[in-house]
């Protein structure tokens, strides 16, 4: 889905989101209304100012009763519709799909360079995992440390894909894509060469700083280092929008 | 004051861990003397006593299931606690002890007590529990009633999930602890 570009003359709906009436533009999706009005959703691999892939399910929510869950932040807003964000049973799916994150690969918060400022790790305690209940995988993936400003830790990667629609959306290099199915998938620099020996790299660093984890960090950063600032997404999508 | 017989028991022991958690609880510095008036360490490295009683209200368990050792104790604290609680990360999710997880465990020993070492390498045997090949949290291998995640988890947690459980309530410890604090 392609960044919006503004609509001056788009209509108008009103819709019921947990028992409050509210009205939206009708090109809206139900995450951006509820990020409007301060209605938590968790989410993960959506990003104000990158398109919609809906993969990680975090943010799905109830609509007009039904039993199929809805993705907030693929799913427009239309007129009479009614939302529930944070019933018992979007809470249990939303528990299990942040354990089975943290089951699939290494997410040791204690010595993580993201600690303290990592999204998936404030996720689990928002959403009161304390425990995860299935198995651990406990298979090791590669870091590539090869580049000389950054580092890729797959272990610590949750496959959100911010990073391949940051660079190719906003940076324009497409340096990231994905590569492997299920649990052999995996983020890759340039056709899966080291980092380092990128050619379409910029060294930019914005795949760095939209990583919602550990997974792409600054070199030389240590234990709870490494703070990730992501002001400049909103800015550099707005005034794209408006060209 | 309440006499003994009406005080909470709890025991407490360190299976794979680095003893933080327990520093941790020693962290409560002077609510340690009110907390005193209304629980009584009936088994812990904290005092002397050597067995573990037979009935026990409150188990507190730091660490991993690492060796075989830990899996036996864990068994014990299930077997003889009312309630039971694990402390800490590498209690709750294996933490940094099962970072060996991902390797070989024949490869782990090998590059520990032979690879890396200058002077007499030799891999011991003798007087040490057998090493599992697959570290687990304390719930992989008996069932928990409370999880206190956190490396470690700060002394005002342990104190807020301590009084809860005093008080007969059940403890919400996501609203005071994570992974990793």
């Amino acid at each position: 889905m392609p960044i919006r570009a503004q609509q001056p003359n788009v209509s108008v709906v009103t819709l019921n989101i947990d028992g409050q009436d509210l009205s939206a533009r009708a090109d809206e999706t139900i995450i951006e209304v509820c990020r409007e009005n301060k209605i938590p959703i968790p989410s993960l691999c959506w990003m104000d100012g990158l398109s919609v892939v809906g993969a990680c399910r975090l943010c799905v929510v109830e609509v007009d009763g039904g039993p199929r869950l809805q993705a907030a932040c693929a799913t427009r807003v239309r007129e009479g519709m009614s939302v529930q964000t944070n019933t018992d049973k979007l809470q249990r799916y939303r528990r299990t799909l942040v354990e089975l994150l943290f089951a699939e690969r290494n997410h040791v918060c204690a010595v993580c360079v993201s600690n303290g400022h990592c999204e998936l790790q404030w996720l689990a305690q928002k959403c009161g995992v304390d425990h995860v209940r299935m198995p651990y995988r406990n298979t090791g993936y590669r870091v590539d440390s090869s580049h000389e400003m950054f580092r890729v830790d797959h272990n610590r990667c949750v496959l959100c894909t911010r990073c391949v629609r940051v660079c190719d959306e906003i940076e324009g290099a497409h340096t990231w894509d994905v590569m492997g199915r299920g649990s052999g998938c995996q983020v890759v620099t340039d056709l899966a060469k080291p980092w380092g020996e990128s050619d379409s790299c910029t060294s930019c660093g914005k795949c760095v700083q939209v990583c919602p984890t550990g997974a792409l960090v600054k070199q030389g950063t240590s234990v709870g280092e490494m703070v990730k600032d992501q002001q400049f997404l909103s800015i550099l999508a707005r005034r794209r929008s408006n060209r | 004051m309440s006499s003994s017989s009406q005080k909470v028991t709890v025991a407490t022991t360190w299976l794979d861990g680095c003893s933080g958690c327990h520093m941790s609880f020693l962290d409560m510095d002077e609510r340690l003397v009110d907390l005193a008036e209304q629980i009584d360490i009936v088994y812990s490295p904290f005092v002397d006593a050597k067995e573990l009683p037979p009935q026990v209200d409150l188990g507190i368990l730091e660490g991993s299931i690492s060796n075989d050792e830990d899996l036996h104790k864990a068994r014990e604290f299930r077997a003889h606690c009312k309630v039971l609680l694990s402390l800490g990360d590498c209690a709750v999710n294996g933490n940094v002890p099962a970072m060996r997880n991902p390797f070989k465990l024949d490869d782990v020993i090998e590059r520990s007590y032979r690879e890396n070492v200058d002077l007499n390498p030799q891999i011991p045997t003798e007087g040490v529990p057998q090493l599992l090949s697959t570290v687990r949290p304390v719930h992989g291998v008996v069932s928990v009633d409370i999880f206190v995640p956190g490396c470690p988890p700060q002394a005002d947690a342990i104190h807020y999930v301590l009084t809860e459980l005093i008080a007969g309530r059940t403890p919400d410890p996501s609203q005071v602890t994570r992974f990793g604090a």
